[in-house]
């Protein structure tokens, strides 16, 4: 029996050698329990080495092998060719970031936006070690968990048209960063945070287009996340009107 | 050496469904707008008395309006129903470690609907 | 980036305005809209109902912040269609014909 194979059209961009990106179409076999990132590493083996993308667990815990499959973000260690076949499939780098080379996109905006919300658990004062851990129960633990699932695939973002269109948008992985350690009971920092996160670039900027959450494979809603910001941003507002005092 | 940036085309919305979508659900509010607005005339007509309140009411009877109404009546139950359904993303309570299911948050909501819009339809048609 | 107290406060009004606009708009599209011109709804009866001071309290629910939900949602459909360019006209324009639209709907409730 001939064996069965898969087209696959990847879009190349070589800034050594090119002004503009290509697409490169390959045939590769097709295996059922394949996913797109072995297509990719039978291609670079086999084919073209000189073919660039990232991916390190394979497992989709890493969060490094995020591209466009047939125009929507995956993880590509997670998107099986079955659910492709017959093909053909096109594989670009995410949408929304710049492309440095083939599928591999830069993500310093991305790293920034991410620190910009202190993604950490911030005091007003550290408690000494000698007075032991900050305790906190099961049903604290839970009001957050949900949003400490992140990868930092940036697939959101790439789902994302807002920003697409405003680079500036602080976006969805990094709000629901920040709502995540605004939940936990052992921070302190959220009168720090919201500086950033009711900012103009932040929660004001999302119109709830919720593709955000559709296309993350941890199912961290960032979509809901924001939603709930804005919602602690208008009681922000009301309680700086009612006592301007308390409100720094 | 230059990262690439994709241009984005201004027609971005139409590329995926759950874009259009998107559009749509943004654009009915031009549609519940407007349907306020005629319903302001309709209102200012009655304030003039009830002799400019049929006149122009029957005006309205006419075929065109009726069609802007059925669709005006389109994009706000689709306004209803979007704006129902995501609810449970940004209204979140919570029982000790759980989470209250969506259908607790979004159930009650349908129901207000149908009892404030019978209450509202009995008090004006009575 | 600093917080923005305008935008939680232009979020607010879209919010409230967006659910009021769920609860109440359509059965009134289906009953001012469809059904008043076919008649359904008795002249003298409308009257005496718009002239209870509830009665207006409820139209002016029903009218202000829902023009405020919908100009928010233009404002930012605009940008999305390429008017990122020039926020604070386009910001402008829409609260500013909410508020016209506002003003004119207090001005038609006090004369019922
Ligand atoms: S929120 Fe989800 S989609 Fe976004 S970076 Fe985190 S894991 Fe990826
Ligand atoms: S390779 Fe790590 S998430 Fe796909």
């Amino acid at each position: 029996m001939a064996e069965r194979t898969i087209t696959l059209e990847v879009f190349r961009y070589r800034p050594d050698s090119e002004q503009e990106p290509t697409f490169q179409s390959y045939t590769v076999p097709y295996r059922e329990d394949w996913v797109v990132l072995d297509a990719l590493n039978y291609l670079k083996d086999e084919t073209d080495g000189s073919l660039s993308f990232r991916w390190s667990c394979r497992m989709g815990v890493c969060g490094s092998c995020g591209m466009m499959v047939n125009g929507t973000p995956r993880l590509s260690c997670s998107a099986f060719l079955k659910e492709y076949y017959p093909g053909p499939v096109r594989v670009e780098p995410l949408a929304n970031f710049p492309v440095e080379r083939d599928l591999i996109v830069g993500i310093d905006d991305f790293m920034n936006k991410l620190k910009s919300v202190k993604p950490w658990i911030v005091r007003d004062k550290e408690q000494p070690v000698s007075e032991g851990e900050y305790r906190q129960s099961p049903a604290q633990l839970a009001t957050f968990k949900q949003y400490s699932m992140c990868i930092n695939c940036m697939l959101c973002y790439a789902a994302c048209p807002v920003y697409g269109l405003q680079p500036d948008f602080v976006g969805p992985a990094a709000i629901a960063l920040a709502h995540r350690y605004n939940l936990d009971s052992r921070d302190q920092g959220q009168s720090l945070r919201k500086e950033v996160v009711f900012s103009h670039e932040a929660v004001w900027e999302c119109t709830f287009v919720g593709e955000c959450s559709v296309v993350c494979p941890k199912d961290v809603d960032p979509a809901g996340a924001i939603q709930q910001e804005k919602a602690l941003g208008a009681l922000d507002l009301v309680k700086s009107v009612l006592m301007p005092w308390g409100s720094r | 050496m230059k990262p690439y940036r994709r241009p984005i085309s201004p027609l971005w919305w139409t590329k995926k469904t759950s874009y259009t979508l998107f559009v749509l659900r943004e654009l009915t509010s031009v549609f519940i707008w407007a349907f306020l607005l005629f319903y302001l005339v309709q209102l200012s007509h009655l304030a003039q008395g009830t002799d400019e309140y049929l006149a122009f009411r029957d005006q309205r009877a006419s075929f065109g309006w009726l069609l802007f109404h059925i669709v005006a009546l389109i994009a706000a139950v689709y306004h209803t129903v979007t704006f129902f359904n995501v609810s449970p993303q940004a209204i979140v309570v919570r029982m000790g470690e759980e989470k209250v299911p969506p259908a607790f948050i979004v159930g009650p909501q349908y129901a207000a609907w149908l009892l404030t819009s019978v209450a509202i339809a009995w008090i004006v048609l009575r | 980036m600093a917080r923005s107290k305008n935008e939680a406060f232009w979020w607010s009004l879209f919010a409230a305005g967006g659910g009021l606009a769920a609860m109440l708009v359509p059965v009134h599209i289906i009953v001012n809209g469809i059904g008043e011109p076919q008649g359904w709804v008795s002249p003298a009866g409308i009257r005496d109902l718009v002239a209870h001071p509830l009665a207006k309290l409820y139209l002016l629910a029903l009218f202000s912040l829902p023009f405020f939900h919908c100009a928010h949602r233009i404002r930012h459909i605009l940008y999305d269609f390429g008017l990122r360019g020039m926020p604070a006209p386009v910001a402008i324009v829409c609260y500013g014909a909410a508020l016209l639209s506002t003003l004119w709907a207090v001005s038609v409730i006090c004369s019922l």
